[in-house]
């Protein structure tokens, strides 16, 4: 009863902050000094279409190599903790029966998932979305696959190749942008090219594809992990 | 905002609330998959909101990772663990 009280008295006083701030809510008349130098200097400064990505990727890109940090450690603690158990036998793992609809329907769709996730990052610098989306989009065709035969193995060589190599050509063509254009993970150092086209706005669309694959390798090494440990006795 | 978006709001914020309601406290026999269902269904309802909100970007890494990626997840570890009451169960018999 007075754990109940205790809970309830919180949710309350949490909905009472959050009314409280909503009320002393004020929108800006107008943007500020951070977000109006965004909003007029993007298109000309790196040519691309969606001001969002050009902050992640280049005005902001030592922030986005840090998540792409924070994800890799914990993609590779998962993988450290997992591996300490025995992989499972899987000749004498017994399987609830996966239905008709799911491994008929995995075939047409985790293809169009996989692409679907390509063309977010690929067209990051253009459309909203971008590596992240387009990383977890990949990891979910590859959780489809596993959902549908919960016995397959992927090839872990292969998952940790793309990861390893895609966040070292990262983190050269950032060391790159010191050397060419000035700064750190600066696009410049390729053309900016055509405001609005695919091959454009620099290495913006390199950067993002390279953190789309990344991310996907390590959440599918995540999920792929988690399906091969062994279950508790 | 207009008067249309400002409803749509509404909508939006109580069908999450009834959704989030519905995730804890559903019970009976496949109460278990209606939660999680139920729990993707405030990530979706979420991103919508977002998009309403003129945050695309945000939208899609909620639909992407709250809707779809979590939802799989939780139902992949529910049937892991209904592979191990099948084991238990079967084991218990012999």
């Amino acid at each position: 009863m007075i754990k109940r009280f205790l809970a309830l008295s919180l949710l309350v006083g949490i909905g009472a902050i959050f009314v409280a701030l909503m009320m002393s809510y004020e929108p800006d008349a107008s943007l500020n000094l951070t977000a109006r130098y965004y909003a007029e200097n993007t298109a000309s400064e790196t040519g691309s279409a969606n001001i969002v990505t050009a902050i992640l990727v280049t005005y902001r890109g030592l922030d986005t190599l840090g998540e792409v940090t924070v994800l890799f450690l914990a993609s590779s603690i998962i993988g450290l903790v997992l591996s300490l158990g025995n992989k499972q036998n899987t000749t004498l793992r017994k399987l609830v029966p996966v239905g008709e609809l799911l491994t008929t329907g995995k075939s047409y769709l985790a293809p169009i998932i996989m692409l679907l996730g390509v063309y977010v990052f690929v067209n990051g610098h253009l459309t909203p979305g971008g590596g992240f989306q387009g990383g977890a989009i990949i990891a979910s065709g590859m959780l489809l696959l596993l959902l549908s035969d919960p016995l397959k193995h992927f090839s872990h060589a292969l998952i940790s190749l793309v990861e390893s190599l895609s966040g070292f050509v990262y983190v050269s063509l950032g060391v790159l942008g010191i050397v060419l254009a000035g700064s750190f993970l600066d696009n410049r150092i390729l053309p900016l090219g055509d405001f609005g086209d695919l091959i454009s706005a620099g290495a913006i669309p390199l950067i993002y594809s390279l953190i789309g694959l990344k991310v996907g390798a390590e959440f599918s090494s995540m999920l792929a992990n988690l399906s091969e440990m062994e279950d508790l006795q | 905002m207009s008067t249309l978006l400002t409803a749509m709001t509404v909508v939006l914020c109580i069908a999450i609330l009834v959704a989030a309601i519905v995730s804890i406290q559903v019970k009976g026999d496949k109460s278990m998959s209606i939660a999680i269902l139920a729990a993707g269904l405030v990530s979706l309802l979420a991103s919508v909101l977002f998009l309403i909100l003129a945050a695309p970007d945000v939208a899609m890494t909620e639909a992407a990772i709250g809707g779809g990626l979590t939802t799989f997840l939780f139902f992949f570890v529910l049937a892991r663990m209904r592979n191990g009451e099948r084991e238990y169960e079967e084991a218990n018999h012999d």
